[in-house]
């Protein structure tokens, strides 16, 4: 099974090798444990964008080869950061709680502990008691299953209904936008318990390891990232190929076809919906610990939007495309918007970047739809073409990417 | 704009050919981290100019320990993780001196972690809700007790005002500010049930109801008054709204904490002359010092027409302080610079001298504006200064603590325990 | 002459040392009001309205005709200080630097003075309250109508008891009838609050039955207002209610303080206190007995604390004990400040049938409120109507073409300053401009992809990001003014309770031309009949001889025209920023999906459920609208589960699959 599982898929261990390799170069030259040609804080960006590829294959997944565009995966992601970085606040700021309190002159109650530490936390935005949804806060161990759970959980209800009512197509992606600004619209305020619009913040800080530097905690985050990352796309190469692959590309080409076939579309597209939330919620709880601090802005529509045309512009239907578009996007805005770029003087005007980059970017999405709607994978295509041309029979779907004649007689 | 920056990158490389044998540092970096794309860009960009100017004139008068100084600026593009990015890198690697940035709190506290742990040195020239020192910012801005408490006061001694509408945006800043405001109205005898409290989102645009609401709390024969934290664009609805139901600022005076003389540029204001605003400094201060520092940013942006603003002089001021503290540390070591701006005297825009407090916040004057018809504010209240105090008086967790880098190199102490509760800062 | 009376006055008023306790009339008597002013130069420079109604009673009590400039020169900021010598002029700004005085007591022209050595008084709002209070009895029988309305909204705004008389007096001599009847009203909630005859306070009272002005309830609900005693018996005094402990009214903590301030009731020593006092009676290392290690536990605390109450170190306190317990035996009271039973029973009755009223008053302005919202979404949606629900075209930069309306209206405004010429002139202009942005559009990208609806999307959303950041760029991140014609200035108001913004009716009024302009291009025109055709079956329209690429291009420019009419309605009332779409986009994705695709009437009643479902979930919750709008989109989102095709599906072949 795996043998055959590699074999149909070569880019899964190209992808794996190039990502360890990847990993390994950085290492070599950070500032934590290598020779510090590489500044933390690009250690950090470099860690981030990993998770951002990692929810990309999440997109991929869902929207590439189950044709659901979801507008909501951001909410899955911010989900799973808001589990952690609860954790994450609710240690670092027991630390320093426990060591002021310490010098009191009488040893602090339990109770004093936990009202200490909320007058702490929730001291910043008025209030300093202890809401419900912080009553696992204390415990890593069911925080992180609810960075998987409670993306999930979402995601099989919303899908559920949304699935099982056909909702289908536009209206479905109308529909995750509303999720994720309704979801980010709750968190924005107070009441939610969540700190409102100021969000979890100084997630970098890991509690009880106040000594480690962030040069070395950045590089920790790269690995865990790049683990995630191969083992998220591993898996995800894994769900695409064999039978349930197929008949969830069949969904994409032609549900209605599908169900005729007797097939539960419902139950598909739910699986993957989940499947796909859950990835998510583990690349956002990888994310915020590396960006430091998480608010709701951060599942606003408009992320989930950027979510699409990173894979879109990568090429979708492919696991690597996703990951290109995400790499690729995301970095490149960086380098734009961070002043590197040099201005165009082009004589009568000055192009700055900063000001200029969202309208390229924005045109590009454009020309890349209009003119290359496989994406930046679409290159590969040329390359593979070439060299295996009898590699490619007619296509058996009605889209770009169906599985191919050859590949089904496998 | 960029006929300037040239000739800064010429006078800065000729500054660093001339000076390369005296010190090695040179040039001096100071870091601008405000967003210039985004929602907060509406308001950042302004400041951006600003340290631009405020750089370009120091290096006319020669620079600082005979280097020149240069701005680096980067853009965080509202997005307040990437104010922590941007942070990190502006201290690793551009390896900048001093940042002088961020506007809303919670891009402050997402840079706060970066700047205590690298130990970097920010100036925060907004006004905000307290309840914070950190060891590695200065705090330029005004505190609660330098805004909203001389604000409520005023609206109770010399309005008569008896009821009280709290409406804000829905994030830390109006949150925090009216929990001080509801513990300081109920210890001056008003009852609860006469402080209405509203939040909405940011952008909100559709007033009308609850400016009807407002309205009707004038029903049990109270005066009521607005204190108003509501940020940013949504103020344009609201104030167009209040104008269309007639509320005249003899019956319902509104009184602001975040609209100023560049909020007021998108208005028309001639429906809203009289309604109130209380800041720390105006445009319209009648001093020498204003009219000269209105008329250097007139010819440095090349726009006759546009507007100063309460955190611009805050950056004025900040900016001065910290060229007056690395001259006299002769160094622009974080630590040494921090030791001599504790009790840095500077004038202010406004008349009289802010002076920098062990806790890190500014004494100044507060004043009280009533809005004219040609969008700027006629000063009807100023204060003698006002110490900015980092812990509020006014909520029982915060009234026990202080902030004192100097004596007791804490800016969380508690002063009942006498103990410190923390030395980085809360975020 | 005036001159040299000055100088005698200033000597007088030097002489008797203007600070100290200087009769005001008397020397008023001698030579007019400018000693009076001097005599309460500190008052008057720096006035305060704590301290100022001093030397307001003076000028008044002067009794000099002048009195009457003088309040009002200074309520309207025209009274003048001269630096060099204090006095005060009545001045009138000629230009920025220099000011024509004049003299209060003769009224001469002193001619032109430069600006520097005059100081401005600048009377604060409360100030200039009192000031309009004390000149209520010169200007309730002045001859201008205008002063005598200002009067009355002085005795509004600061009504004092010596208003009552001044006011009745004033009303026979009243020739404007609605200046009258507002005076005899002014002069029934006068009675209520001052007068001391109680019959007359309670048929004033009476007459108010029904009335939903605030002005009124302002009256009659002082009149109700009480405070709570505690009182084994009923105590004396008009009582309104017993109360009991724990209720809204009397929080179980108030009872028991009233309980303990009246001996009734030990205090209960708090958590905190009692930790105080253990910390307080450390003693070797240990607390009452206990060791200061063992006192994590609050069962620990307990036992210490006992143990240091035996001794009598510290109050006595019983764990379990609490106020609740302790309250049960109390008896509240809640006693009416108005001393008089006849005047308290006859103001509740009259407050009970206002607030009937008041009620069915506030549903029908909550009504409008949400008709207006409704109308705003319905007009910021009905652009998308066209485009998404009749074409199908998912247009993410419909946010953007609304920005652009608004931006035209804008750029308007700068070029024809007249308000409502440059409205008149905005509005074709902001069709023309996003009708060709939109037919461009078409053109260019959306018509490769209308096999392709969720790339259009894609697509679509660069355009609009492009957009936002080129408005950024041309116009700045500043908020632009646009700024609405002073005809739609002000409100509508039936009364005190409901009224609406008379630019919000003219957005409702527009909405309603768009839907009627909508029914009329849809159903009576080629155009609309060669758009069904081709949205129901391209192909079949294409072979009798319709065009569909024209139709598809002169549908989605129309679509996009409208999106900017709509921009220059939304930016009157709201911001114009280049975020100014975003705000709406999603809002009209779901009100075209709510109600329906393809069927105006379906977006119309989507905005409708919107916008009455958000105005109610506010007045649910009326301290938080971020809640409203949350609660209004998971609404949504569970109402699309049931209702997948929206309010009005379209059925049979018209529905397209």
């Amino acid at each position: 099974m795996t043998r055959s599982f590699v074999f149909r898929n070569p880019s899964v261990l190209i992808f794996l090798a190039l990502l360890a390799l990847f990993t390994l170069g950085v290492t070599a030259v950070s500032e934590g444990f290598g020779v510090g040609l590489m500044s933390t804080s690009f250690v950090k960006t470099l860690g981030k964008t990993l998770c951002l590829a990692l929810v990309a294959v999440a997109m991929d997944l869902v929207w590439g080869y189950c044709g659901i565009l979801s507008l909501g995966h951001f909410a899955f992601f911010g989900l799973g950061g808001y589990m952690i970085g609860m954790w994450l606040m609710y240690e670092r700021t027991r630390g320093i709680v426990e060591t002021s309190l310490a010098e009191a002159p009488i040893p602090p109650t339990p109770q004093e502990v936990v009202d200490a530490i909320g007058n702490q936390i929730f001291g910043v935005v008025g209030s300093s008691d202890f809401p419900l949804v912080w009553s696992f806060a204390d415990s890593l161990t069911i925080q992180l299953f609810l960075v998987v759970a409670l993306p999930g959980l979402l995601a099989l209800i919303f899908g559920w209904l949304a699935f099982r009512s056909r909702v289908t197509g536009v209206y479905l992606s109308i529909l995750t936008q509303a999720m994720t600004l309704a979801l980010s619209l709750y968190l924005f305020q107070n009441d939610s318990g969540l700190r409102g619009n100021n969000g979890l913040s100084g997630l970098q800080n890991l509690p009880g390891l106040n000594a480690v530097p962030q040069s070395t905690v950045s590089v920790w985050f790269l690995w865990a990232s790049a683990l995630a990352l191969g083992l998220g796309y591993l898996l995800a190469a894994w769900v695409v190929s064999g039978k349930f692959g197929s008949v969830v590309r069949g969904i994409r080409d032609n549900e209605a076809r599908v169900r005729f076939l007797g097939y539960s579309v419902e139950s598909y597209k739910l699986v993957i919906f989940t499947l796909t939330a859950m990835i998510a919620g583990i690349a956002g709880a990888l994310y915020y610990p590396q960006a430091g601090i998480i608010n709701p802005a951060e599942i606003a529509p408009i992320a989930s939007i950027y979510l699409a045309v990173w894979v879109a512009i990568g090429g979708r239907g492919r696991l690597y495309g996703a990951v290109i578009g995400a790499v690729f996007v995301s970095l490149i805005s960086t380098w734009f918007t961070g002043g590197q770029a040099p201005d165009v003087n082009l004589g009568f005007y000055t192009v700055k970047w900063v000001d200029w980059w969202l309208i390229v970017l924005g045109l590009s999405f454009v020309l890349v739809t209009l003119f290359a709607p496989k994406g930046i994978g679409g290159l590969f295509d040329l390359i593979a073409d070439r060299r295996r041309p009898d590699r490619h029979g007619d296509d058996l779907g009605p889209d770009q990417g169906s599985l191919r004649e050859k590949e089904a007689v496998e | 704009m960029t006929f300037l920056k040239r000739a800064l990158a010429a006078t800065t490389a000729l500054a660093a050919l001339s000076t390369a044998a005296m010190a090695a540092d040179c040039p001096i970096k100071v870091g601008v981290l405000h967003s210039l794309s985004g929602t907060m860009a509406i308001s950042e960009t302004t400041l951006k100019d600003t340290m631009l100017m405020l750089v370009d004139q120091q290096n006319k008068k020669g620079g600082l320990l005979g280097c020149q100084l240069e701005a680096e600026v980067v853009d965080p593009a509202s997005d307040w993780p990437l104010f922590a990015e941007k942070a990190r890198e502006l201290l690793t690697v551009q390896k900048v001196d001093v940042i002088f940035g961020a506007w809303t709190s919670v891009s402050r506290k997402s840079v706060l972690p970066v700047l205590e742990e690298l130990n970097g040195l920010m100036f925060y020239p907004v006004q905000y809700e307290g309840e914070e020192s950190s060891k590695n910012v200065f705090y330029t801005g005004a505190a609660p007790n330098q805004q909203a408490i001389p604000a409520t006061d005023y609206f109770l001694d010399e309005l008569g005002v008896e009821k009280f509408a709290l409406l804000g945006t829905d994030y830390v800043y109006p949150r925090t500010t009216n929990n001080i405001l509801e513990a300081y109205l109920k210890a001056k005898g008003i009852p609860a049930e006469d402080i209405f409290v509203n939040y909405t989102p940011f952008g909100h645009s559709d007033w009308s109801k609850i400016v009807s609401d407002v309205k009707a709390l004038g029903a049990d024969g109270k005066k009521v008054g607005v204190i108003s934290t509501i940020n940013g664009d949504a103020n344009i609805g609201f104030y167009k709204e209040l104008a269309a139901q007639g509320i005249s600022a003899d019956d319902i005076p509104v009184v602001a904490f975040s609209v100023g003389e560049e909020e007021l540029s998108g208005l028309d204001t001639t429906n809203l002359v009289g309604h109130l605003a209380a800041w720390n400094y105006f445009m319209s201060a009648d001093t020498p010092e204003n009219a000269a520092f209105i008329k250097e940013w007139h010819d440095f942006i090349g726009d006759p027409k546009r507007v100063t603003n309460d955190p611009m002089e805050a950056h004025y001021i900040g900016f001065n302080m910290w060229v007056n503290a690395v001259t006299e540390a002769g160094t622009t070591d974080v630590d040494a610079v921090r030791e001599h701006m504790w009790g840095q005297e500077f004038p202010n825009l406004t008349g009289g001298t802010a002076k920098m407090g062990v806790n890190h916040h500014l004494s100044k004057p507060v004043l009280i504006g009533e809005i004219q018809a040609d969008g700027q504010f006629d000063v009807i209240s100023q204060t003698e200064p006002v110490p900015g105090d980092a812990w509020t008086d006014y909520l029982p967790e915060s009234a026990v603590l202080t902030s004192d880098w100097k004596d007791l190199g804490c800016g969380m102490y508690n002063t009942e325990t006498k103990s410190c509760v923390q030395i980085k800062s809360n975020y | 002459m005036p001159t040299r009376s000055r100088i005698v006055s200033l000597l007088a008023c030097l002489a008797l040392a203007c600070l100290a306790l200087f009769p005001g009339p008397l020397a008023a008597e001698e030579s007019g009001i400018q000693p009076v002013l001097q005599a309460h130069r500190a008052l008057i420079e720096k006035a305060s309205r704590r301290t100022v109604a001093k030397a307001i009673d003076a000028i008044v009590g002067s009794g000099l005709p002048q009195a009457q400039t003088v309040l009002e020169s200074w309520q309207a900021k025209e009274m003048y200080q001269r630096q060099s010598d204090g006095l005060f002029f009545r001045g009138k700004e000629i230009d920025r630097n220099s000011v024509e005085l004049f003299d209060f007591d003769s009224g001469s022209d002193l001619g032109a003075m430069s600006g520097a050595d005059l100081k401005q008084l600048k009377p604060n709002s409360g100030v200039r309250g009192l000031i309009g209070a004390a000149l209520v009895r010169f200007q309730l029988t002045d001859p201008d109508p205008a002063k005598r309305h200002e009067a009355l909204d002085a005795i509004t705004r600061d009504a004092e008891p010596s208003h009552l008389e001044a006011l009745a007096a004033s009303i026979a001599g009243e020739t404007d009838a609605a200046i009258k009847a507002a005076k005899e009203r002014m002069l029934r909630l006068l009675t209520i609050r001052f007068s001391s005859a109680e019959n007359e306070r309670v048929a004033a009272i009476r007459s108010f039955k029904g009335d939903i002005g605030v002005d009124a309830r302002a009256a009659l609900n002082p009149l109700l207002a009480t405070k709570v005693m505690f009182s084994a018996a009923p105590p004396s005094g008009n009582i309104a209610h017993e109360l009991s402990p724990g209720s809204a009214e009397l929080s179980v903590h108030d009872a028991h303080a009233l309980m303990v301030a009246a001996g009734a009731a030990t205090a209960i020593p708090t958590i905190d206190e009692r930790k105080a006092a253990l910390i307080a009676h450390i003693d070797g290392g240990r607390v009452g007995g206990v060791p200061i290690g063992q006192l994590n536990t609050q069962a620990a605390r307990d036992r210490a604390y006992a143990a240091l109450a035996r001794d009598g170190l510290v109050p006595p306190f019983t764990p379990g004990e609490d106020a609740e317990t302790a309250v049960k035996n109390g008896r509240f009271w809640a006693i009416y400040d108005e001393p008089s039973a006849v005047v308290t029973s006859a103001a509740a009755t009259t407050l009970a049938s206002i607030s009937t009223s008041v009620g069915l008053n506030q549903a029908l302005d909550l009504t409008l409120d949400a008709l207006s919202l409704a109308s705003i979404y319905f007009l910021a949606a009905i652009g998308l109507a066209i485009t998404f629900g009749v074409m199908g075209v998912i247009n993410m930069a419909h946010g953007e073409f609304i920005m652009m309306g608004a931006y035209t209206g804008y750029v308007v405004q700068q070029i024809v300053p007249d308000y409502t010429l440059s409205i008149i002139l905005a509005i074709p202009l902001a069709f023309a401009v996003t009708f060709s942005a939109g037919v461009a559009m078409e053109r260019l990208v959306i018509r490769w992809l209308y096999h392709r609806p969720l790339e259009t999307l894609l697509a679509t959303f660069g355009i609009s990001i492009a957009l936002q950041q080129l408005a950024k760029n041309i116009f700045g991140t500043q908020a632009r003014p646009l700024t609405a014609p002073g005809w739609l200035d002000g409100a509508w108001e039936l009364n005190d309770v409901v009224g609406i913004s008379y630019i919000r009716i003219a957005i409702f009024v527009l909405a309603l031309v768009f839907l009627a302009i909508y029914l009329w291009i849809m159903n009576r025109t080629r155009l609309g009949l060669e758009t069904r055709a081709v949205t129901q079956n391209p192909k079949m329209a294409g072979s009798m001889g319709i065009n569909p690429d024209r139709v598809n291009m002169l549908t989605f420019g129309l679509g996009s025209g409208i999106a900017g009419i709509a921009g220059v309605a939304i930016g009157l009332f709201a911001k114009v920023t280049s975020e100014l779409g975003q705000d709406y986009i999603v809002q009209s994705f779901m009100t075209v999906v709510v109600g329906g695709v393809g069927n105006v009437w379906g977006t119309l009643a989507g905005a409708t459920l919107i916008g009455f479902l958000q105005k109610g979930i506010e007045w649910l919750n009326p301290s938080n609208t971020l809640a409203a709008q949350t609660y209004m989109i998971v609404f949504i989102i569970i109402f699309i589960q049931f209702r997948p095709r929206g309010i009005i599906a379209l059925k049979g072949r018209a529905a397209g699959d």
